[in-house]
């Protein structure tokens, strides 16, 4: 009994030092942003203040990252959603022995550097784009090259979330459909798509963070624009002010009220799922009983 | 020239392929087999068909095959790309080995590219050993509510990008941060200890960045094992080690692959982490390629770097797969 004891708080006390290790530099992060001193510093701490805050909304450079990271997203959510959903249906459908290279092909992509892939689509666009001067005026820019690059890999990851998802799906539903005579563009509106729903919510959700958060694809893609991390690093590798703190302390607020979001709505969900269960076995008691009287 | 075998080439292999499957088709025939077209309409699938070509092609597959010809070729001002001296040549990966200007042996750029393959691996077994038995804890240990608990004190850190990570990184390591500061205070030191020269800093910057990386292929692999096999071997005496080693570790093997593999994947080719918390003496592989795009403008040699960086890591992948004896198809969920 003493033993479990002993590897029970060794347990709790090897928790506690990977949270500390995680969550360590980030709570001494958000103190330096309420610190007056100017290099981010969290001990001796000196005065509360909000300054720090008021320096990052008026960070031009960086709120214009924020509006480009912002585009660069949606862009790439409209690219990656729709390619992993043809594609995650093209791979149940492909010619059997070209699964396997179309697999590969597929999710190299994730398991590529994003160095290389932001280097490959530079050098690639660089050309493609400069066939004609009016491409090149208009098309070879910063916005649309890193929505290319990112997409390239964050398409793969959506192909893979859609594919788990279309993998549980019964078959038999769509043919029913069809021989109650609803067309093929019918059968994936109304079927498969709403079917998908959930699948491609999150595809989006996941494509849109991943693209906000890149770095390595990114840097080489972006040529003279900026976005908010980019923007980021240039000011990390000058120096260090307490407004990236302040940066980092919204990010994690906001992070922290969406995860608190998801837990009340997942409870909440549960606690309905749970309820129609218990009245499901009512209404089956009941049943019961009236079926016992009826017998007596 | 070269260029224009990139464009063809991908083309060629789609013909093959098409022509394999109509041959194959016309062969089996089978009357109740309806094509991709008969299968989901006409319009709908050539928009898929569109959408995944645009993808393959013009994202992925031609891009890298593009590099790879730019980095045969050797460096020239754009007026001179097409003429006479654009000639194919592997100066570039010679350069890898032998500085062209000294003739020297190039040990900097060689010594880098161990440096960040060993590094790269060293961080995967470190992280492998810290995410074990967190992984391990919440797939077969808590309960449900603890789980989700911890899943979310997880995913919450990474919702801050990778570069104010470093940041933070930085705060506490750097000779006027928290922890020198706190170690000078106590007495324990008289001067800084330095960490980021040291490369102390990289090393924890690199695994600090991938954690959750390595804990959520872990988990989604432990958390399928039956409990009883585990109760059953514990009945039968097995030590506490030895249900790790011959019950849970062969069981979790595709997802320790896919853990480990993209971990390494993406410390070995990490930007942040070195920029941000080496020492002003690191020179890590990544940074080299960087600086050739955007410092020498020497793209062919920097495509050459990043074709040798993606060689060692397919070769690093196949090595793993190979060792855990499963296949890619496993390894990516």
């Amino acid at each position: 009994m003493n033993s479990r004891l002993i590897m029970r708080g060794m347990i709790g006390f090897y928790i506690f030092l990977f949270f500390a290790y995680l969550f360590g530099p980030l709570i001494v992060m958000s103190i330096t942003a309420f610190n007056t001193p100017g290099y981010p510093q969290a001990y001796p701490f000196e005065a509360f203040t909000l300054d720090w805050f008021v320096k990052l909304w008026n960070h031009r450079s960086m709120m214009d990252g924020i509006k480009n990271s912002i585009i660069i997203g949606l862009g790439v959510v409209a690219i990656s959603v729709p390619v992993g959903l043809a594609a995650a249906i093209m791979m149940g459908q492909i010619y059997h022995r070209a699964r396997s290279i179309f697999y590969l092909v597929t999710v190299s992509p994730v398991l590529t550097p994003g160095v290389i892939i932001g280097i490959s689509t530079v050098i690639f666009w660089k050309d493609v784009m400069g066939v004609t001067d009016f491409t090149k005026a208009y098309f070879y820019k910063g916005i649309i090259l890193a929505i290319f690059g990112q997409a390239s890999f964050v398409a793969a990851y959506c192909l893979l979330i859609i594919m788990a998802r279309l993998q549980r799906f019964d078959r038999s539903q769509e043919e029913a459909a069809l021989d109650l005579g609803a067309s093929f563009p019918q059968v994936f509106w109304h079927i498969l798509l709403p079917f998908l729903k959930p699948a491609l919510i999150s595809a989006a959700v996941i494509a849109f963070l991943s693209s906000f958060e890149n770095y390595n694809t990114t840097t080489f893609a972006i040529l003279a624009d900026k976005t908010l991390v980019t923007v980021l690093a240039g000011e990390v590798r000058q120096g260090t002010t307490p407004a990236l703190s302040a940066l980092a302390v919204v990010i994690i607020g906001l992070s922290l009220i969406g995860a608190i979001f998801y837990e009340v709505a997942k409870r909440r969900e549960e606690a309905a799922a749970q309820r129609m269960q218990e009245r499901a076995r009512l209404a089956e008691r009941s049943e019961v009983i009236g079926a016992n009287a009826e017998l007596a | 020239m070269s260029r224009f075998v990139v464009f063809l080439l991908p083309l060629a292999v789609i013909a093959a392929f098409w022509l394999m499957s109509r041959q194959e088709a016309k062969l089996a025939h089978d009357p109740t087999h309806k094509s991709f077209f008969q299968r989901n309409g006409t319009v709908l699938s050539i928009v898929f068909i569109a959408l995944v070509t645009f993808w393959m092609l013009f994202l992925v597959v031609m891009p890298y095959l593009y590099m790879v010809q730019e980095s045969f070729h050797p460096r020239l001002p754009p007026m001179k790309r097409g003429g006479p001296e654009d000639f194919l040549t592997i100066q570039q990966y010679k350069s890898f080995f032998v500085e062209p200007s000294s003739g020297n042996w190039n040990t900097l750029h060689m010594r880098a590219f161990f440096f960040s393959i060993l590094t790269s691996v060293f961080v995967t077994a470190v992280n492998f050993a810290i995410c074990y038995p967190l992984a391990y804890y919440m797939a077969q240990a808590g309960t449900i509510q603890k789980v989700r608990l911890l899943m979310l004190c997880l995913i919450v850190p990474y919702w801050v990008n990778e570069i104010l990570r470093a940041f933070s990184l930085r705060l506490l390591l750097a000779s006027k941060g928290l922890i020198n500061q706190t170690l000078m205070g106590i007495g324990i030191i008289d001067t800084p200890i330095d960490f980021l020269g040291s490369n102390s800093g990289l090393y924890i910057g690199l695994s600090y960045a991938y954690l959750l990386i390595m804990v959520f292929p872990l988990y989604n692999a432990i958390e399928s094992l039956d409990k009883n096999q585990i109760e059953a071997a514990r009945d039968l005496g097995a030590p506490w080690w030895k249900i790790h080693r011959d019950v849970v570790i062969p069981y979790a093997k595709p997802g320790i692959a896919s853990g480990c593999t993209m971990v390494f994947m993406l410390s070995a080719g990490s930007l942040a982490a070195p920029q941000f918390l080496g020492g002003p003496s690191t020179l890590w592989f990544t940074s080299i390629v960087y600086d050739f795009f955007f410092q020498a403008f020497n793209w062919p040699r920097g495509a050459a770097y990043a074709f040798i960086l993606l060689t060692a890591c397919i070769i690093f992948v196949l090595a793993i797969l190979k060792l855990f004896k499963v296949s890619l198809g496993e390894t990516i969920r």
